[in-house]
Parts: C-alpha cells; sequence; structure tokens
C-alpha cells in the first residue's frame, strides 16, 4: 500500500574516512516543537538516522495529584492536560466518573457536551493548522486561523467565563445551560465557518511549496499505525477508520450523523486533508446538536443523582436513633462513600484517543487514576517516522502529529 | 466474545486466575502463563493497545488483593470491536514483568513509564530507562508509600543545587 522510507544513502562508511555521527539537541526551547519538548538526533549529513525523544519537562504529576482530591476536583487538574482542547479532557474524567457511580445524563446535558466537545475539536484544529502552517513557512494562514479561533474562544467565554481552562462539565451533566445568546452565536458560526475552511484550502492546498514539504513525508503504513498505538487523525490518514465516536459512542453521537473522514497514503498530506475534513464534519455535527437542542428545552443539565461538588469523607448508614438529650444521631456502620469498583472510558478527543482509567476504593477519592493521552504516544512513534528523513522534515512531523506537551507529560 | 474467552479458559486454564465481568470483560493472569496469552489474544484479533498501567494496592481496604502490584492492559480488536482488559499481579519482593514490545510497538514507552512510577522492571525490553522523571531521580512516585511532598532533606539534589545557588 505505501512505499518504504527513504533509504539511508551511503551507509558504507570506509574506516579510513570513519566520522563519528554527529549528535543535534533540538529543544526543549525549540518554537516549533510546540512546548518542552526535547530530541536528541543522531545525525548523518542532514538526514536523520537515529531520534531520541526526551519529554518529563512539563510533568506536573497530575495522576498522583488526583489520588489526594476529590473526584470533582480532579476535573479542574484535567483541563490542564491537553490546554488547547481542555472541554475534552473534562468529558473524559466525567464519563469515566459515571461510569463508576452509575449515572446517567441527561439528554440535554448530553447534547451540550457534545456541541462543546466539537467546539474544542474545531479550535484545536484550527490552532494544529496555524502551526503546523507556521512550521512549514507559510505565515498567513496563522492569521486567518486565529482569527476564527477567536471567535470560538469568545463563544466559551459565553458558555462557561473561561476562554482555555474551562472546567464546563462535571459529574452527571454540565455547569451551565446555553443562553439564547450563544445560540445564535453558534448558529451564525455555523454558518459561516464552511467558506472559511475553503478559504484557508486556497490558500494552502495547492501551493508548491506546501505539496513539496508535506506529500510522501513520514509515510504510516495501516498497520504500522495500529502496531505504533497510533490513533485519531494520524490513523484514519493511514486509512483506518477508528473513530471511537462512531465503533464506542458518548453523548449523543450515537444520534448525530457524520462520516469518518480517511486518507490513503497516510502520508502528511493525507493527515492534513483528514483534518479539513473533519472540521466540516464537526461543524455539521453543531448544527444538528443545536436543532435538537429545542427539542430539550428546559429541561434538567444536571442528573438528579448527581453527587455534590465536595464528597464527604465518611458516609454512615442512615440508621437514626432517638437521644434523650441530643435528638437524633447516626450510629449505623460506615458505608462506602462512592461505589468500589473500576471503569475505563475513551473518547475521540481531537488529537486521538483519550482514556481514563479509575479505581475506587469507596473513600471520595480515587486510589489511582489512569490518564492515557494521546500526545505521549504519538510523541514515542517520532523515531520510527522520522528515520531516513531530513531535520526539516522533523518539523513537518511534530507538526503533523499535533502533539500537546501538556498533554504528553501530563 | 463468549467464544473467546471459552477458549482462553480451555488453552489457559492453569493460568487463568480470574475471570471479572464488573464494567469490562477481564481476564485476571498469572505472570507465568502470561506472554503466552497475550500472543494468542494479538492472533485473535487484538491489534490496539490501548493502554498499560500499573497499580499500587498498598492497604487497599475493600478486598485483600493477592500481590500489591498490578499491571493492567486494556486491548481492543479493531474488528469485532470489542475490549477487553488483562490484568497481572505482581509480587513486591519479585517485581518484574514480561515486556510485550514485540507484540505491540507502542508499549515501548508505556512500560518505561511503568517503571519509572512504580519500579515494576519489564524483562525484554529494549530500552527500560526513567522517562518522566529525571535519570537520576530516586523512588518511585506513583506508589503509595511515597509521599506528595518529599521532606527538605530527601529533596532531588538538582533542585538543592539550584535552590542554594539562588540564595546567594
Amino acid at each position: 500500500m505505501s512505499t518504504p522510507l527513504i533509504e539511508i544513502t551511503s551507509k558504507e562508511v570506509s574506516i579510513n574516512n570513519y566520522e563519528e555521527p554527529f549528535y543535534l539537541n533540538l529543544g526543549p526551547q525549540h518554537p516549533s516543537t510546540h512546548g518542552v519538548l526535547r530530541l536528541v538526533l543522531e545525525l548523518e549529513g542532514e538526514t536523520i538516522i537515529g531520534c531520541d525523544p526526551r519529554i518529563g519537562y512539563l510533568h506536573r504529576g497530575v495522576e498522583k495529584l488526583a489520588e489526594t482530591l476529590n473526584y470533582n476536583q480532579t476535573i479542574v487538574l484535567s483541563d490542564r492536560l491537553d490546554y488547547i482542547a481542555s472541554v475534552a479532557n473534562n468529558v473524559v474524567f466525567c464519563l469515566a466518573f459515571e461510569k463508576l457511580f452509575g449515572i446517567e445524563v441527561p439528554r440535554r446535558a448530553k447534547l451540550l457536551r457534545t456541541i462543546v466537545g466539537e467546539m474544542a475539536r474545531i479550535s484545536s484544529h484550527l490552532l494544529w493548522l496555524a502551526t503546523h502552517a507556521l512550521d512549514i513557512g507559510a505565515m498567513s494562514v496563522f492569521l486567518y486561523c486565529f482569527r476564527d479561533r477567536e471567535r470560538l474562544l469568545n463563544i466559551f467565554e459565553k458558555i462557561c467565563g473561561a476562554r482555555l481552562t474551562h472546567s464546563y462539565v462535571r459529574i452527571g451533566g454540565v455547569r451551565l445551560d446555553f443562553t439564547q445568546e450563544i445560540i445564535e452565536d453558534l448558529y451564525q458560526f455555523t454558518e459561516e465557518f464552511p467558506q472559511l475552511i475553503t478559504e484557508y484550502e486556497t490558500l494552502i492546498d495547492v501551493n508548491r511549496i506546501w505539496l513539496e514539504r508535506t506529500k510522501e513525508i513520514a509515510i504510516v503504513s495501516a498497520e504500522t499505525a495500529i502496531n505504533l498505538g497510533l490513533t485519531g487523525p494520524v490513523l484514519r490518514g493511514s486509512g483506518v477508520a477508528y473513530d471511537i465516536r462512531k465503533v464506542r459512542p458518548y453523548d449523543a453521537y450515537s444520534e448525530v450523523e457524520f462520516e469518518v473522514p480517511v486518507g490513503e497514503r497516510g502520508d502528511t498530506y493525507d493527515r492534513y486533508k483528514v483534518r479539513m475534513r473533519e472540521m466540516r464534519q464537526s461543524n455539521w455535527i453543531i448544527k444538528q446538536c443545536l436543532d435538537k437542542l429545542k427539542e430539550t428545552e428546559g429541561e434538567s443539565i444536571l442528573a438528579e443523582d448527581a453527587p455534590d461538588l465536595l464528597l464527604p469523607e465518611r458516609v454512615r448508614e442512615p440508621e437514626p436513633k432517638p437521644h434523650p438529650k441530643k435528638g437524633f444521631v447516626f450510629t449505623g456502620k460506615e458505608v462506602p462513600v462512592v461505589p468500589v469498583g473500576e471503569a475505563f472510558a475513551s473518547i475521540e478527543s481531537p488529537k486521538g484517543e483519550l482514556a481514563v482509567y479509575v479505581i475506587s476504593d469507596g473513600t471520595n477519592k480515587p486510589w489511582r487514576l489512569r490518564i492515557r493521552t494521546p500526545s505521549f504516544v504519538h510523541i514515542s512513534a517520532i523515531p520510527e517516522l522520522i528515520r531516513g528523513h531530513m531535520i526539516a522534515d522533523l518539523i513537518a512531523v511534530i507538526g503533523t502529529l499535533d502533539i500537546v506537551l501538556g498533554d504528553c507529560d501530563r | 466474545m463468549k467464544e473467546m474467552l471459552e477458549k482462553v479458559k480451555e488453552k489457559f486454564n492453569k493460568f487463568v486466575l480470574a475471570f471479572e465481568n464488573r464494567d469490562l470483560p477481564c481476564i485476571v493472569v498469572k505472570r507465568e502463563g502470561f506472554l503466552e496469552l497475550m500472543k494468542f489474544l494479538k492472533e485473535e484479533g487484538f491489534n490496539h493497545l490501548i493502554d498499560l498501567c500499573g497499580v499500587d494496592y498498598l492497604n487497599y481496604k475493600p478486598e485483600k488483593k493477592p500481590e500489591r502490584f498490578e499491571v493492567v492492559y486494556h486491548l481492543f480488536n479493531m474488528n469485532t470491536k470489542v475490549l477487553l482488559r488483562v490484568k497481572v499481579p505482581i509480587p513486591e519482593e519479585d517485581c518484574w514483568q514480561y515486556s510485550v514490545v514485540t507484540l505491540w510497538k507502542t508499549a515501548n514507552w508505556f512500560e518505561r513509564e511503568c517503571f519509572d512510577m512504580f519500579g515494576i522492571k519489564f524483562k525484554g525490553h529494549p530500552d527500560l530507562r526513567r522517562l518522566l522523571m529525571p535519570e537520576d531521580w530516586e523512588g518511585y512516585p506513583l506508589r503509595k508509600d511515597y509521599p506528595l511532598e518529599l521532606p527538605e532533606e530527601q529533596e532531588w539534589k538538582v533542585y538543592k543545587e539550584l535552590k542554594a545557588r539562588g540564595s546567594k
């Protein structure tokens, strides 16, 4: 299906003019690494023959911290993972906790979550396109994308008061309902957005420099992509239609229509195409959800049995006994605050598969909260993708994987 | 799915400790027969290793766990769309597990992270180094007996040096 990566030429080196491999340190403060990623490159001329990504510069120990926080408090931590699309992180945390607690979310809340999730996808993809194009050398795309991303951030500000770290979703539903103004804003946005995508495409779609820099770069075959654990648009660019919104639908994705765009060759250009088509699908999903929102006018946005924001440390079985002086006292034995057990939830975040595995021991804090983030896996695949390419292509590869270091290091 | 579990029961009877079905079908397997089971599952079509993580069950109150650590695998079959969990208990004194890098390349970093956080060594891993923590870090942060905040005398030596330089 795909051609192999470029073969390294002139591999035979005679002993007389043997040269030591040249090591280059890219990052951690390099603008094109999208954060604090450090890559130790082993070079032969300008060709990369080895690459060792060093991560951990943004490691804040979210998994350890979450073990000391209340369930609802961990959602605030989740904002800081993938700070480009923080709603997606909120949603996956809540889905896992709801599975653990056995809470069914009301339909209106599901629709609202779907809308903000897709808004996050569009704004994340816009930021990706802006920086990816900027890295490769197309400055003007950056300005166009940021202009339109600003509109979405303004809507986010109207929804929950925050532009980047939303904490909008909570266990059992969402925090606030949409006002009429927000719905009108969103309708207007969905009307205008498809033309804006066409605008970006006219800028770079047939641009010769863009094509030269993205076509046939970092080709991944479908089988290798699955084996490397790549997910999201990167995997779909290789032609595998694996989208969790379709495979294991959550929220309101089972009741909306959308297509899963896939690529053919699995090169950087295909992944770009997949993301552009995904933005159109997201736009369509938002529109459908807005229409459905009318049907649920006035319904609750929070499940009735949703837990309080702060769970109590201990709960005693209600077994009131009248006390001659103190009135009623509870003397029952202690019961778990939340059900004991484990839950696994995964969603299609803008960057790929985002999964949470939570284990509860019955107290108000999670025993273990494991977060599987797409950026972590994607960075681990860089050495495979880049072997045999030039240094300049490395910048394109980092861009095409769409990594966020907050997401990777946790 | 049921047929597959039946097959597992038949083939790996002496290694499987339990079949659970709380939120997902789950196989708890002994470390001895683990590699064969994973090879079998890969051949059955579980081609996507979603996640690999360690869990520390030190003083876990709700139930008595056989061993202190557990390594948990989440597998997905892209053809039949089945999600499966595999758990392997790991004793504290003999803290190692077989590596699955040869089956799924994505396990490489997951295992490095698990070693970094829990100190579980993976036999057969090509390059087992610390990943998120600095290379000269002492201790395994996600273990339950590791404090959230280290006392001042136990702090990382580079951090101490930086503080000393700053106070001058």
